[in-house]
């Protein structure tokens, strides 16, 4: 079945439209249900990753009672792999800055944020002056919405979007537990509705083109198209639109060097597919084809033959070592025991069983881990432990 | 609308309030949950995972302390999905964790140890972390020891010091591995803002930070055929020992423990509840002989409100946040240190000793009190005044190493010349004690009449409320007290000096006018000191203060005047309060010092 | 009032003195003199009236806030995944024999300092590095080499 999805380009994001202020004024002549509703109807779901239906978000906030509310663009992209949240500021800006605006008209928020990584302090310059025009022309349209952009200093975990608002409250980024959600107690207990960067911009494309075109691309659970960051062992690396629901089959074919060995979806905080499972393996929300579905924040690194997937996961490990926040034991902890773990089997120093040991690790790791990330920091592990153990063997 | 939630725990339908966690409803079924970061005094952080539970249903365990019940819900507490996933963090913990039990000193009190015992995790799989971290361990505040290598990162030291004391001496700093419980650039404890109150020694789970103990010195002091020991009690110490001791909180143990330290060897069992009765003379006498400068000499030099003294952990947070006030702070020394002056004097002199070989113990509910006894200016009976100050916690220590059943010892009184005390003097163990105290005497030496209140219990100044205030109105005084006529006296009690700065804010801002505030460092007062037994919670500092009342209902003498120890000490040796050997020995000054 | 207490002060003008300025302030101390210092914090801490260890505690949870003096330019070489594939310790070898410290130093003329960092986003383009907030993509040695070189041309202006 997976083997009938071809991959389907698409091309609406980085497609230059000057249309912003048309689009803009348009919308906010609409009533705040209708465009919620129609969100709703075209199944947009987050694009950083963990997929939560965006109109059910911003009605949620919508709802919320409060004086104040926020809209918080996260730009923080950092999950090793990703790259294209950088392309959509860089290139589209304005897209991002009017689905926000929006928002705020929707949701009554009249203050937004973007919060943009240290990593990316080269695009803050060229982003204000967008903020500039952009609300320049708000003011003229008479609505009431500010954006000003919150620069990060190096931490991966604030991508998290409570470790986000701790961190834009100047706070340690420390993931907050929840409930309290962010849709009704958010940045500075006030509700918040918090997107990634493309996810506002695929808002802006269902706004400008409807529901419907949205939702009749993709698939079933994953409507649509996505941004895919490829890197690794491939003749082209860089950035695709495709439309979701296609295997890592055709995926490798269109992207592979004609030796790929496995691909890493997700980041280091996704799934390693190896070159058997490619066929069976969809890239969607939950897209129940034939085998796996995996979600992505379009992360695709691919890996060939010549490299070994012990140094792969050393790589992960190191970077979620550094990059947990460090608050909660199974993430702290875990994180480190995996690494000193792989280096012993590898050394010799423990048997090869004590990955079986890991492997469960990482079960009490998804299970109790206070937060998203500290959730799927072992993913790496379980998939590729499982996939290539002879590999970790001394 | 109803404002009860059905839900199920392991199976048993049960009906709770709306906004109850698991943990909380768990517990009122008698079913408790492992719990680390958890402190009932402090905010939920809902990081160590040891809670964690299983919602029917849903994919992930929830922390049970920070997951509010919901309609419907089905917990299950103890499915084997729990049970592994908390045996794992338990053993990640340890994994981190120096666990060489036996040579720790919260060996036998420690809840890292009860949990691993509880789970019979009997092997250690996972790599050991601490020695591949350049762990050390920072032993240089006279009152606390902080080891990190048996910190598990709770961060309740962290929120005890930030939310109960608002010193925020301790923080979290770096992140992922690296992350640790530190102070401003890692300086050791004594060259930050700590107060040495030992709230973070209270409230942690495992040994990382402890008081600093005095214990073998003790021992041999006590050894020392040459050397006289003389040993002081607080008064929130014996409502707090037999806590330790296997008896419930609340316990009043006062005849016992004189008993057990008479057994333990010290030379004389005294009560700094006598230095408390005098302090109250002294400070009493300061109050009203400022209310007078203020009032009739209108001296726009009298610092009021007048400020408590006798909590070190106060003085010293006064002393770094608000340096400006120091002339507000009474010039009594604290009841210990006042004890301490007297007793290598008035005492040595009395009993014919010779002061060099005198050695002065305090058991204290108490860290700070080990910082204060170490102040330089803390020698003015020619040596240091106190030596050694033992916390509750080191006081059941000696008790266990020497053997004794503490139940089966029979009640004593404590020995004479510094011994004799009022209830006045033991409330000073609980927040409002002090001021309740003053209240007796001083009302009395201005009115010549009790205070207006039955069996003299000042209800207002009593309580747990953060911050209380209260109002006295003199009338009719004596004659030479008429200036006070028709005056309201305004105080305030606060204790936790998180509360303290709520009061000194207003102050300084001129929002409030008090004449005289009482504060305490730690919360409920000294009864929950930072010395006191491990756990102390609300509930427990509730007990505790009922103990204490109790203690002063049933003095025969309730008002620290009519202490006749101390009118013998004024008559043979001080002769008057604030007179000029009072000023040498039982007065003190304070040292402006850095807030950051 | 000394440079630091003055460049704090203007932060705080700027940014506000509220808490949700700390890392405003902090940021814009660290553009200025590379590093947060003891006293910095403490003049921070007084500005937004919080405690220094909670300055401190922030301040270290931030990669990019260090607390210890850096070069003129601070080299952050990308070490995830991607550029590790495609040579960065190629690039690092590079860079160390060119300036003559080890990762982690900086040159004794305090002009440089050498750092790994996490991804970058640039893996598309790796090996990646970024000198202060400037990002240079698919390094090779060769091109490290004509990097630093204008770098240390002491007239670079930047």
């Amino acid at each position: 079945m997976a083997n009938s999805y071809l991959l389907k380009r698409a091309d609406f994001i980085f497609r230059n439209e000057n249309d912003w202020e048309k689009i803009l004024s348009n919308s906010i002549k609409k009533k705040p249900a209708d465009l919620i509703n129609e969100l709703i109807s075209s199944e947009l779901k987050g694009r950083g990753g963990a997929g939560f239906p965006t109109g059910l978000k911003w009605k949620l906030t919508s709802e919320a009672k409060s004086d104040v509310k926020y809209v918080i663009c996260n730009a923080d992209e950092g999950e090793p792999g990703t790259f294209k949240d950088r392309e959509i500021l860089s290139k589209v800006p304005y897209k991002v800055l009017t689905a926000m605006a929006v928002c705020g008209y929707i949701t009554g928020a009249k203050q937004g944020f973007i919060y943009l990584r240290g990593e990316y302090k080269f695009l803050e310059e060229e982003l204000y002056k967008a903020i500039d025009e952009f609300e320049y022309y708000c003011k003229e349209i008479k609505l009431e919405f500010k954006i000003n952009i919150f620069m990060g200093s190096g931490a991966y975990i604030c991508g998290e979007e409570t470790a986000l608002m701790e961190s834009m409250e100047g706070r340690r980024g420390e993931p907050r537990n929840k409930p309290p959600f962010p849709s009704i107690e958010g940045y500075k207990e006030k509700p918040t509705v918090i997107n990634n960067v493309e996810t506002l911009a695929h808002a802006y494309t269902i706004f400008k083109e409807g529901a419907k075109k949205f939702y009749d691309l993709g698939v079933q659970y994953s409507r649509g198209t996505k941004l895919f960051s490829v890197s690794g062992d491939t003749p082209k690396p860089g950035i695709y639109e495709l439309e979701l629901g296609m295997s890592l089959q055709d995926f490798v074919y269109e992207f592979g060097d004609g030796d790929t060995k496995a691909v890493q979806v997700g980041g280091a905080s996704g799934f390693l597919v190896p070159r058997k499972k490619f066929k069976d393996a969809a890239i969607g929300f939950q897209g129940k084809l034939t085998g796996i579905s995996l979600p992505t924040g379009g992360s695709m690194m691919l890996f060939n033959s010549s490299r070994s997937m012990f140094n792969v996961l050393d790589n992960y490990l190191e970077f979620f070592r550094e990059e947990s926040c460090g608050q909660c034991t199974p993430c702290r902890v875990g994180c480190q025991q995996l690494l000193l773990g792989i280096k012993a089997v590898k050394r010799g120093d423990k048997p090869a069983s004590y990955l079986d040991k890991l492997m469960r690790l990482t079960e009490t790791m998804q299970l109790t881990a206070k937060c998203g990330l500290g959730q799927s920091v072992a993913n790496s592990f379980s998939s590729i432990v499982e996939n290539f153990r002879e590999e970790m063997i001394y | 609308m109803s404002d009860k939630l059905n839900i199920t725990i392991n199976g048993f339908q049960v009906s709770v309030k709306k906004n109850t966690t698991i943990l909380e409803a768990a517990d009122e079924q008698g079913i408790r949950i492992p719990t680390l970061c958890y402190h009932k005094d402090l905010c939920i952080a809902g990081n160590c995972r040891v809670c964690v539970v299983e919602v029917v249903g849903q994919k992930r365990l929830s922390a049970a302390c920070a997951t509010p019940c919901e309609e419907g819900m089905e917990i299950l507490t103890n499915s084997l999905k729990v049970r592994n996933s908390r045996k794992h963090i338990i053993e990640l913990l340890l994994s981190e964790h120096n666990a060489d039990c036996t040579k720790c000193y919260r060996n036998g009190n420690c809840e890292l140890q009860e949990l691993a015992s509880e789970y019979k995790i009997m092997t250690q799989d996972f790599i050991e972390l601490v020695p591949l971290k350049n762990y050390t361990i920072d032993a240089f505040s006279p009152s606390i020891i902080k080891d990190d290598s048996k910190c598990i990162r709770c961060q309740r030291c962290v929120r005890t010091c930030a939310e109960l004391q608002g010193v925020n001496a301790l923080t979290v700093s770096h992140k992922g591995d690296k992350m640790k419980i530190t102070t401003f650039f890692e300086k050791n404890m004594n060259q930050v803002v700590c107060t040495n109150c030992g709230q973070c020694v209270n409230h942690c789970p495992t040994g990382a930070l402890v008081e600093k103990n005095y214990i073998e010195e003790v021992w041999e002091a006590i050894a020392d055929p040459t050397k006289h020991v003389v040993v002081q009690t607080a008064p929130a110490v014996r409502v707090g020992l037999g806590e330790e001791l296997g008896l419930p909180s609340g316990s009043r143990v006062t005849g016992k423990m004189v008993s057990a330290l008479k057994r333990l060897g010290f030379d004389s069992v005294l009560d700094t509840d006598f230095t408390a009765d005098l302090t109250i003379m002294e400070e009493g006498t300061e109050l009203l002989t400022r209310l007078k400068k203020a009032l009739v000499d209108k001296d726009e030099n009298v610092a009021l409100p007048m400020a408590t003294s006798c909590s070190p952990g106060w003085i010293k947070y006064i002393e770094h946040m608000y340096p400006e006030f120091l002339n507000n702070l009474s010039t009594c020394k604290s009841p210990q240190q006042m004890f301490g002056a007297l007793v290598k004097t008035y005492y040595a002199k009395a009993r014919n000793l010779d002061p060099e070989n005198i050695v002065s113990v305090s058991i204290m509910p108490c860290t700070a009190k080990k910082f204060e006894a170490y102040r330089p200016e803390m020698h003015d009976s020619g040596y240091r005044d106190v030596d050694y100050v033992l916390t509750t916690r080191e006081l059941a220590i000696l008790i266990k190493q020497a053997g004794l059943d503490f139940n089966k010892l029979d009640e004593v009184k404590y020995d004479r010349l510094m011994g004799e005390s009022s209830g006045a003097a033991v409330i000073f163990g609980a927040t409002g004690g002090v001021m309740e105290a003053a209240l007796r005497t001083a009302y009395e030496i201005v009115t010549g009449r009790e205070v207006p209140f039955e069996n003299l219990n000042i209800n207002p100044v009593r309580g747990m409320e953060g911050v209380r205030e209260a109002s006295i109105k003199i009338e009719k005084p004596a004659k030479e007290w008429a200036f006070l006529d028709g005056v309201e006296l305004k105080c305030a009690v606060a204790h936790g000096l998180v509360n303290a700065k709520a009061v000194m804010d207003a102050v300084k801002s001129g929002k409030a006018d008090y004449h005289f505030i009482e504060i305490m460092a730690c919360p409920g007062g000294c009864l929950g000191g930072g010395g006191q037994p491990i756990p102390t919670n609300p509930e427990i500092r509730q007990k505790r203060a009922e103990a204490i009342y109790a203690e002063d209902s049933d003095m025969p003498i309730r008002k620290s005047h009519l202490n006749p120890e101390v009118a013998k000490l004024y008559k043979d040796f001080l002769k008057e309060p604030l007179g000029e050997v009072s000023h040498h020995l039982l007065h003190t000054k304070y040292t402006k010092r850095e807030r950051y | 009032m000394n440079p630091i207490q003055s460049l704090v002060k203007d932060l705080a003008d700027k940014h506000g003195r509220k808490r949700e300025s700390l890392l405003p302030i902090m940021q814009g101390v660290v553009a200025q003199e590379k590093y947060l210092s003891e006293l910095a914090m403490i003049e921070i801490a007084r500005e937004i009236d919080i405690s220094a260890s909670e300055v401190y505690g922030t301040a270290t949870f931030y990669s990019f806030l260090e607390t210890e003096k850096m070069g003129k330019y601070v080299i952050r070489v990308c070490k995830t995944i991607t550029c590790a594939m495609k040579g960065k310790n190629q690039v690092m070898l590079t860079i160390q024999n060119m300036l003559k410290i080890k990762l982690g130093e900086t040159t004794p003329d305090r002009k440089f300092t050498l750092l790994e960092t996490n991804c970058l986003g640039w893996c598309h383009k790796a090996p990646a590095m970024l000198i202060n907030d400037d990002v240079y993509t698919e390094l090779t040695p060769e091109k490290v080499r004509e990097v630093l070189s204008m770098y240390m041309k002491e007239n670079h202006v930047n």
